[in-house]
């Protein structure tokens, strides 16, 4: 397939940001009930996108709704600022938007993020846009949306409880190393995205505004900044942050989250930094 | 008919980062100063706040008369309705709507409550009430001219609703800020 070209200036033949101005406002009415009940999902109209479900459609969305001619953007994919999907939808906003675009977690307004949060602390004039495949945090235990929920409203947690405590019964630890469900403002149960558990506790009294969008399952959902979001566990097996023990290859970091990367076929491994941008920073790239 | 926000797309898109900041940080100040030239009766703030947010799919209430009032139907398009409780957006411009006549949305559908837009006299951060809850990290101070004498015995039992509930932006001039459900309010001691 051919590459698009990138053009220098806005696509005229789209509204800015590519979404009509009555879709921007559903949205935005979504997004500000969202920040009023932490944690809880609001159904809203997703649109179709030029781009394909799982896709970052959800996120796509509300980025396109906050987004303004001031902001600058940042995509990471797994804390990459150059894989394919955070190459591409950075490239659709600098085209539908003219946007300024940034590869540095400090510089940036907007990070629109796929299952990673930035190694950096954020602040309090960012906004993490977070792409969301399923929503809903009961989704394995119970199919069913309409009792689920019917739980949300009940804030009847038990399935997942349950299930916690199958895992660590059978296992001696929780199942879920990602996607690892959190209590938010001690009233709903939230799927964080499926960010490492090792990114749970960054949603924890952040300073930056956090919204979720989900556009084939079409819910939005925010965690609003300074609100308590706390892993889902038990007093006597306290939730613990995974990382691998090593020592990223590139940087020598001993406390960022890594990845682990096949390097030759003789079973050879090493490990980097997920966060791209951070681990350029170590380097003094 | 005055005109609405110079530019549509902007001029939402401007109003609703200060909205969304606004709500997101309970009590804190945000200017929202895009629309220059609006009928008597309404202040730039608030005005820029239900343009942002109202259209045809939303029922509007407002107790606003004569030109204001067409400038919002006709600039909103959206359906003004007579009943308090059945808006989703409401501005009032004099007295206040009681919150508990309002809809608070449903356990199962808090999000379908009603969000009401307050023009009030003056807003400031430095004294008056303590604000705590989800957006303040410890505490934030907001002083309201001209909310009604019960407010806070209002907004605590808007507030035990949760997670039902009306959400309110406070507008002076062409600043605003908001009160989201989860906020508790205590009257300084």
């Amino acid at each position: 397939m051919n590459a698009i070209p990138p053009l220098n200036r806005p696509d005229a033949a789209y509204n800015f940001a590519y979404l009509d101005e009555a879709t921007k406002r559903m949205i935005r009415r979504a997004i500000l009930k969202a920040l009023a009940i932490p944690g809880h999902q609001i159904p809203f109209g997703a649109r179709e996108m030029p781009l394909p479900y799982g896709w970052g459609t959800g996120g796509i969305q509300v980025t396109a709704a906050i987004l303004g001619p001031r902001d600058v953007l940042k995509v990471i994919d797994q804390g990459a600022d150059d894989t394919t999907n955070a190459v591409s939808i950075r490239r659709f906003f600098a085209r539908v938007a003219d946007v300024q675009t940034t590869t540095r977690t400090a510089d940036a307004s907007i990070i629109q993020t796929r299952h990673r949060i930035p190694e950096r602390a954020l602040t309090e004039g960012q906004v993490m846009v977070f792409q969301v495949p399923m929503p809903e945090p009961l989704f394995k235990l119970e199919p069913r949306l309409a009792e689920t929920r019917r739980l949300h409203a009940l804030g009847d947690y038990s399935l997942a409880q349950v299930k916690l405590y199958e895992d660590i019964a059978k296992q001696g630890e929780s199942g879920s190393s990602y996607a690892h469900p959190v209590m938010v403002g001690g009233r709903y149960l939230m799927s964080p995205s499926p960010i490492p558990g090792f990114d749970n506790p960054k949603l924890h009294n952040s300073p930056a505004i956090m919204l979720f969008g989900a556009g084939r399952e079409k819910k939005i959902y925010a965690v609003p900044p300074y609100t308590t979001v706390e892993s889902l566990d038990f007093d006597d097996h306290p939730f613990k942050p995974v990382r691998a023990p090593q020592r990223c290859t590139a940087c020598g970091s001993t406390t960022s989250y890594l990845d682990e990367i096949i390097a030759d076929d003789q079973g050879g491994r090493m490990f980097v930094c997920s966060d791209t941008d951070h681990c350029a920073e170590n380097q003094g790239i | 008919m005055r005109p609405a926000f110079t530019d549509t797309v902007f001029g939402a898109q401007q109003s609703f980062r200060a909205l969304m900041e606004a709500i997101a940080r309970p009590g804190r100040l945000q200017d929202c100063d895009v629309l220059p030239d609006i009928p008597e009766g309404l202040e730039p703030a608030a005005a820029a706040a239900l343009l942002t947010l109202a259209d045809a799919e939303t029922p509007v209430w407002t107790d606003a008369q004569g030109d204001a009032r067409e400038w919002i139907a006709f600039h909103t398009g959206a359906p003004l309705v007579d009943d308090p409780a059945r808006a989703q957006f409401l501005l009032a411009t004099a007295a206040m709507p009681a919150l508990a006549t309002l809809d608070r949305g449903t356990d199962e559908t808090p999000q379908d409550s009603a969000t009401l837009i307050l023009q009030v006299g003056a807003l400031a951060t430095d004294s008056g009430w303590l604000l705590t809850g989800p957006g303040i990290e410890t505490v934030h101070h907001l002083h309201v001219t001209g909310a009604p004498a019960d407010f806070v015995a209002q907004w605590s039992a808007n507030h035990a609703g949760f997670p039902r509930g009306v959400d309110l932006f406070l507008c002076a001039g062409a600043r605003l800020a908001a009160l989201p459900r989860t906020t508790r309010i205590e009257e300084a001691g």
